[in-house]
């Protein structure tokens, strides 16, 4: 494992599974008396959260908690970021507050690779812009692994295996969806084989670079589809019209009951969250028994104390202050 | 053949137990546990990953042929409690299994391959003091090396292995070697 977690890109099939079978142990600590382990008692971890946020923020938290670590939330809106403070003096300051590690959101692509030549600690990136969300993408890796393939291994559970053959469509508005490269990236890395379905305006331009196959139309995916990981449609982030209405959107791309029922059996539904519900998800879908949407949010935390454990649990990095 | 009286060199030291006196050994703690427990009511066996594990399995099943006895046998991974975490990159979590019932009230048998230091003992009673209240706790151990860092003791012992600090010993068990071995080796100069 590097120091960081900045990309999904960053990590190897080898480190991928690390962080997902130690991910499966730590699973088995909520069905226990005391939900908590010694593991980083003096540690400290620092949430820098630029952008609002609930589950994410909450389950590096509820992570880090669980694991002993000492926790300060900070979030830009009333602290003096408002006063015109850079990203580079408030990490500068957590710094000297001691963070061994930054859980960090930001608005600006590459943030979280910024942060991570100033601070001596660990960065982890929650989200940075429309570039990564390696978190969210190790999670849906986790939950779809749990639902899939551990009825397929041979032995107790899913430990060691990957998502080899599975095919996993992603739908919607992927320009915006830093989830949605963070996924195409791990996924692909397990040994999935993954397609994206959007409309061409909401396709990124590089996407042929992808290690993925690219769609116009959901409807002739489906059939074949193991997962189908639905995005949310990211209105805060759109600056020009993406397609002529949310209703038309929603008629080509949304998944209501009728396209579930297209789907094998077997297939299950995911997403990121928060739901646009009657945008990109019907109702009826998302509280579905196919839905994993209430499991991605408790696998969310589980994964997340994996990665802190693996990050920070061992001996501490040399301190060079410069990234990876 | 190469019993402990007359070790036998081997690519990774001199055997000092071979197969027929690990079964022997264990057939003896069975009976201890038996004995000790007043017919082994309410005990179970956690094994501590890797080679307690299998360990634990074949006194289960030592104990279930003398007695008719089924004792609940299951895992206990110590990796989060431990006191050199710091000293070595993050590693790999084992197991922690435990059978259904849990562990309060019961009479918790630990089963180690080599007890050393005695800082892995410590963690798992740390890791145990998490998953509930046992009636008692009690260490079954196949190789007793000496060494001790902590005031911890075996209850059960399988060898009492004289060593120096710069040896090294080896278990090795059929479920996860191939083989039933105990051997001492040469460690790294000082």
């Amino acid at each position: 494992m590097k120091r960081h977690l900045i990309s999904a890109a960053d990590l190897t099939r080898g480190d991928a599974l690390l962080i997902l079978d130690t991910a499966e142990e730590l699973a088995h600590l909520a069905d226990r008396p005391i939900k908590k382990l010694p593991t980083l008692r003096g540690r400290t971890v620092v949430n820098l959260f630029y952008e609002d946020s609930t589950r994410t923020r909450i389950s590096f938290e509820a992570a880090a908690k669980r694991l002993s670590a000492d926790v300060i939330n900070f979030s830009a809106k009333g602290s003096s970021v408002g006063k015109g403070e850079s990203l580079k003096d408030t990490a500068l300051t957590l710094e000297a507050m001691g963070a061994d590690a930054v859980v960090i959101r930001h608005g600006a692509s590459g943030a979280a690779h910024r942060l991570a030549g100033w601070v001596r600690g660990s960065v982890l990136n929650a989200g940075d812009g429309t570039h990564e969300h390696p978190t969210q993408a190790l999670l849906d890796a986790f939950t779809i692994r749990r639902r899939l393939m551990a009825r397929r291994a041979s032995t107790a559970g899913a430990r060691g295996t990957g998502l080899d053959g599975l095919r996993v469509t992603i739908v919607g508005d992927v320009l915006h969806s830093r989830v949605a490269r963070s996924n195409v990236l791990l996924l692909s890395t397990l040994g999935a084989e993954v397609t994206l379905a959007a409309p061409p305006t909401l396709l990124p331009l590089a996407v042929g670079s992808w290690p993925c196959a690219v769609s116009y139309d959901l409807d002739s995916e489906l059939p074949k589809s193991d997962v189908v990981m639905m995005l949310r449609v990211q209105q805060e982030r759109m600056t020009a019209a993406y397609f002529p209405s949310v209703r038309e959107y929603s008629r080509r791309y949304g998944l209501d009951a009728a396209r579930m029922a297209r789907l094998p059996g077997h297939a299950i539904v995911m997403h990121p969250g928060p739901m646009n519900r009657g945008v990109e998800i019907a109702a009826e879908v998302a509280d579905s028994v196919r839905s994993t949407i209430v499991e991605q949010v408790a696998n969310g935390v589980t994964t997340r104390m994996a990665v802190l454990y693996l990050l920070l649990g061992g001996t501490e990095f040399p301190a060079t202050g410069v990234a990876q | 053949m190469c019993a402990a009286s007359n070790p036998v060199a081997g690519r990774d030291g001199l055997a000092v137990l071979d197969a027929e006196e690990i079964r022997r050994a264990l057939t003896r703690i069975a009976h201890e546990i038996l004995e000790r427990t007043h017919g082994g009511d309410g005990v179970i066996l956690l094994g501590i990953p890797t080679r307690g594990v299998p360990l634990a399995r074949r006194l289960a099943a030592r104990i279930g042929e003398f007695e008719g006895l089924d004792v609940p046998c299951g895992s206990l991974d110590v990796t989060m409690h431990r006191d050199d975490l710091r000293l070595h990159p993050a590693r790999a979590l084992g197991r922690t299994d435990l059978p259904p019932g849990g562990v309060d009230g019961k009479t918790v048998v630990l089963v180690d391959d080599v007890l050393y230091s005695g800082r892995t003992v410590r963690a798992g009673l740390d890791a145990l003091n998490d998953l509930g209240r046992p009636r008692a706790v009690q260490l079954a151990v196949l190789v007793d090396r000496g060494h001790r860092e902590l005031p911890i003791r075996a209850d059960y012992v399988g060898k009492n292995l004289p060593t120096s600090q710069r040896e090294v010993v080896h278990v090795l068990l059929t479920e996860v070697d191939g083989q039933d071995s105990v051997m001492i080796g040469e460690g790294r100069r000082p």
